[in-house]
Order: structure tokens, then sequence, then C-alpha cells
């Protein structure tokens, strides 16, 4: 008998060599070799800044793709997802979240309608797997076709108040006709009917594009993106931007602040959240929670003292109990303040409230503050 | 990256460089460059005691926070107050932006520390990792 061995891969995305040309710092996330910045441009802070001011560039190809296409595809998808799919048009995109039956989270994505009975789940890099088996899975009764089309895509996201002028220069799509949260069908950079959606994970306005995974065209769009960028000084720009982007915009991120322990209710996403829809997996346990009310809520926290609330920090009351803990944590390059997202009891959580956070073994001042911590100027 | 000969360093990227029985600590240049924009240094109070290998503060970019680890034992004589409201100037210039000055209680320990050309080639095989 042999054994065969399987060391854990690594993967990688289309773009990962040029990624290593352009010096970018490298790190694992959730089993995929990414950039985390690009040190040569000047890093995470100046990528940061690029989006808020100007555009950033990523490389969001470890995102997940799942479609579900057949006569009961909508039905399927408001079975395994809290949003309403059903106020779709075709060409437009929410968000919504997949899941458990005592509410919690299998993961958040973003639902996009492509066609009458056609629509396109996008997911996290780490959930992947578990994302597609629970759809598949949990959607058997309905007559309709679950693909993984993760590997085939090659995710651009190209985000700041300047994108749409970027993104102009190389596409014939109608671009100021688009919405946020819509998305179209148009040619980019010579390729035919690309999807070109109007979202993002940092707080800006912009867009993600998904063109084919294969090599050199991934390479191809990568590089005419960052040179029609040029003009407007437009930054690759990596995970660590990213983090610090959606976190001053107050983006959940899984395994932070939604995971399999924490409810819709907890995380506040009440909003996405359509109980009034007859059916969903998660529904009977959140209306059940919901007159009770959460026992931990998510809050948002400015450090008034010295010192940098990191993921897992505990939070202490004022007088140094430990009443909860902090799911992301980080300065915030923008705003030019140390910032949190935290879980305490709802009495805690009201704004303006004194609170600590303890740093290696010191209570720090922090205070509740109005979330999202930054929200991008109304046009 | 040349590293000055005129100090000696540690596996963990700290520098010491001794004059008599006083020495001043810092972070090498691999260091502030793996760690990205420093945004935050956390150092002891001018008094304390610090131990060879054990924790002294802690340095933090806008991702990560590092452990700083004593190159040798002593008392803090001097902060490096400037860091507090520029802690970019690590950035800048790690060999010279030092942390604290302390007073050494035992000199022998810097025998054990890397020479320059040591920690150079130490780095470069990390590097390649």
């Amino acid at each position: 008998m042999s054994v065969v061995e399987s060391a854990p891969t690594i993967r990688k995305t289309a773009l990962n060599a040029i990624h290593r040309k352009m010096g970018a710092k490298m790190v694992a996330f959730n089993g995929w070799d990414m950039p985390v910045e690009y040190p040569a441009t000047g890093g995470l802070v100046a990528e940061h800044m690029a989006v808020r001011t100007g555009v950033g560039i990523f490389d969001v190809s470890h995102m997940g793709d799942i479609r579900l296409a057949g006569p009961q595809a909508l039905a399927a998808v408001q079975h395994v997802s809290m949003n309403d799919a059903s106020r779709l048009a075709i060409g437009q995109a929410q968000y919504s979240a997949l899941l458990y039956p005592q509410g919690t989270f299998v993961d958040d994505v973003i639902v996009h309608r492509l066609g009458d009975d056609d629509y396109l789940l996008v997911i996290n890099a780490g959930t992947r797997e578990k994302d597609f088996a629970w759809v598949r899975d949990n959607t058997q009764q309905f007559d309709c076709r679950v693909t993984d089309l993760s590997d085939d895509y090659t995710q651009i996201a190209i985000q700041g108040p300047k994108a749409h002028l970027l993104v102009a220069k190389l596409t014939d799509a109608n671009l100021a006709a688009l919405k946020g949260y819509w998305f179209t069908h148009g040619t980019v950079c010579g390729l035919k009917n690309v999807l070109i959606g109007r979202t993002g994970y940092t707080g800006e306005d912009g867009f993600e594009i998904y063109v084919s995974s294969d090599e050199a065209t991934s390479a191809m769009v990568w590089n005419a993106v960052l040179e029609a960028g040029k003009e407007y000084g437009a930054l690759a720009c990596g995970l660590g931007a990213r983090n610090t982007l959606r976190l001053e915009a107050k983006m959940p991120l899984y395994g932070h602040e939604i995971s399999d322990t924490i409810n819709v209710w907890e995380a506040g996403l009440d909003r996405y959240c359509k109980v009034e829809k007859p059916e969903f997996i998660g529904r009977e346990a959140l209306l059940q929670a919901k007159p009770a009310g959460p026992s931990k809520v998510l809050a948002g926290l400015e450090m008034t003292g010295r010192g940098i609330a990191r993921d897992g920090y505990r939070v202490l009351d004022q007088a140094g109990a430990g009443i909860g803990y902090v799911t992301s944590g980080s300065p915030a390059p923008f705003l030019k303040k140390n910032i949190a997202l935290v879980y305490v009891p709802p009495a805690f959580a009201a704004l303006g409230t004194a609170l600590q956070v303890e740093v290696r073994g010191q209570g720090v001042a922090a205070q509740v503050v109005a979330t999202p911590f930054y929200k991008r100027p109304k046009i | 990256m040349a590293y000055p000969d005129d100090r000696k360093y540690t596996k963990e990227h700290e520098w010491v460089m001794a004059n008599g029985t006083s020495a001043s600590i810092g972070i090498t240049q691999y260091a502030q460059d793996s760690l990205g924009d420093i945004v935050f240094v956390d150092l002891p109070k001018v008094g304390s005691d610090i131990a060879v290998g054990k924790t002294f503060g802690s340095v933090e970019s806008v991702k990560a926070v590092s452990d700083l680890f004593a190159p040798a034992s002593g008392t803090v004589t001097e902060v490096n107050e400037e860091l507090a409201t520029a802690p970019e100037k690590v950035n800048q210039d790690a060999h010279a932006a030092w942390m604290l000055k302390i007073t050494l209680s035992n000199p022998n320990e810097l025998n054990s520390l890397l020479s320059a050309a040591d920690y150079e080639k130490f780095v470069a095989e990390e590097a390649a990792k």
C-alpha cells in the first residue's frame, strides 16, 4: 500500500507572477498567496489613500463565484440567502448572506441576477468549498443547476472616486448609466461580454470586472488597467489596504464581524435580512431570537488613549471588567485615528460610552462612536 | 544593504550599540522593511529594567504588532520621545532611530550577539525563505 502525501497546496491567482514582479509583499491568506502591499509604490498607507482620493486596483481573484441557473433558480437563491432576491432586476446585485439554521453565518455574499433564472453569488476566498457544498446540498430539491465558477474568473476591483474615469477608458459600456450595486456586460480591453459590476469592498465608488482566468488574458487586462490609471495616480493595492478600507467603511469580514457563532441581529445586518420572506434557512431561529434582542452587538470604537486595538483584544468597562472583544482593529489611514469594531453588550454600545481596550495588559481609553467610521462624500 | 559594524545584532532584528557600559537599542533596516509603515512604538519608562531575550516593548505597523526583544540586560536611562509623535523615523532610518538608551548590567552579553556580517548573512537567508 502506498501513501500519497498531500501537502497543503497554496493557491495562486493568475496574476501571481505579476505581483511578484512588482515586488509585492506576499502573504498566505486563507490558503492563497496574495499581495498584502506593494512597497515599491509606497505601500499600504499610500494604497489606502489612493483609493480614498484617486483610484486603486486590486486583484481579488481569490473570491469565489457560484452560479445558480434553471427554472427554480430564484426559489433556490431565496431558500439559501437572507436578502430578498425576488426584488432584483436583471443586472442588479444585492448584499446578502448564507445562514445556518441557527441564524449564524455560512458566509456573506453578493447576489447578482444575470438573467431570468440565472444568479451569480460572489463569495469569500476562505469559505469557497464550504459555501459551494452548502449551496449545492441545500438546493437539491430545486430544479436548478449549481456550478462553481470560482476558478474561471480573474476578478479585478478598481476602486475610488476616479475609478469611473479609469474604467471608461477601457470599455464601451455606458458607466454613467450604471448605478451602485448594478452590473452590466461590455467590451473591456477588447474582450467581449465582460461582467462589470459597480460594486466593491472599500466604501468608495468603484467597479469589479470579471475576465477569463487565463494567465495571458489576466495579465493583459491588469497591465492595461494600471496603464490607463497612470494619469490618475492609480496604485496597485494589496489585501492590507483592502482591510483598512473596508474597516473604515464598517464592511464585515467573515471570521471577524460575522461567523458561524454570530447571528444576523448581533452583526446588525437586519436591513439585509428579509424575515418577511416566507422561508429561508435561518429564518425561524432569527424570528425566535428577535424579541429577546441580541446579548451582544457590534459597535465602533475610537481609541482616545495611546494604543491600537487589534483583532481579539479584550474590551473592558471603565472599572476594568471584561465585557467584550475586538473583531477588527487598526489604525485608520484616512481618518488618522485608531479604530475598532467590537462586540459588547447593548448596554455598553450607546454612542459616547467610555470603554477601554486591553492592550498588552493595560486598559487603553476608547469611546463608542458612530459607524461607519468613514462615509464617502455624496457628489 | 550594508549593516553598520559599530554595533551588534539579534536574530529578532534588534541592534545594540555599546559605548562602555551604556548602550542604545533599535531595530534593523530589515525589520522596518518587513513591518512596513510604522505607526506606533511602545517603549518602557526611564528607570525600568529590561532583560536580555525578554520583551521590552512593541512596534506596530498598520497591519501588525511586533514585540521588541531586549538584545541585552540593563536599566533604561533614556527613551527616544520623538518616536511617540514621529514613529515613521524608524522607517526613514532604522539604524539612526534609536529607541532606548540603557546602562548595561552585563556587557558580556553582547559577545554572543551577531556581528554586522553575520547578521547580513542571516537576513539574506531569511529573505530567501
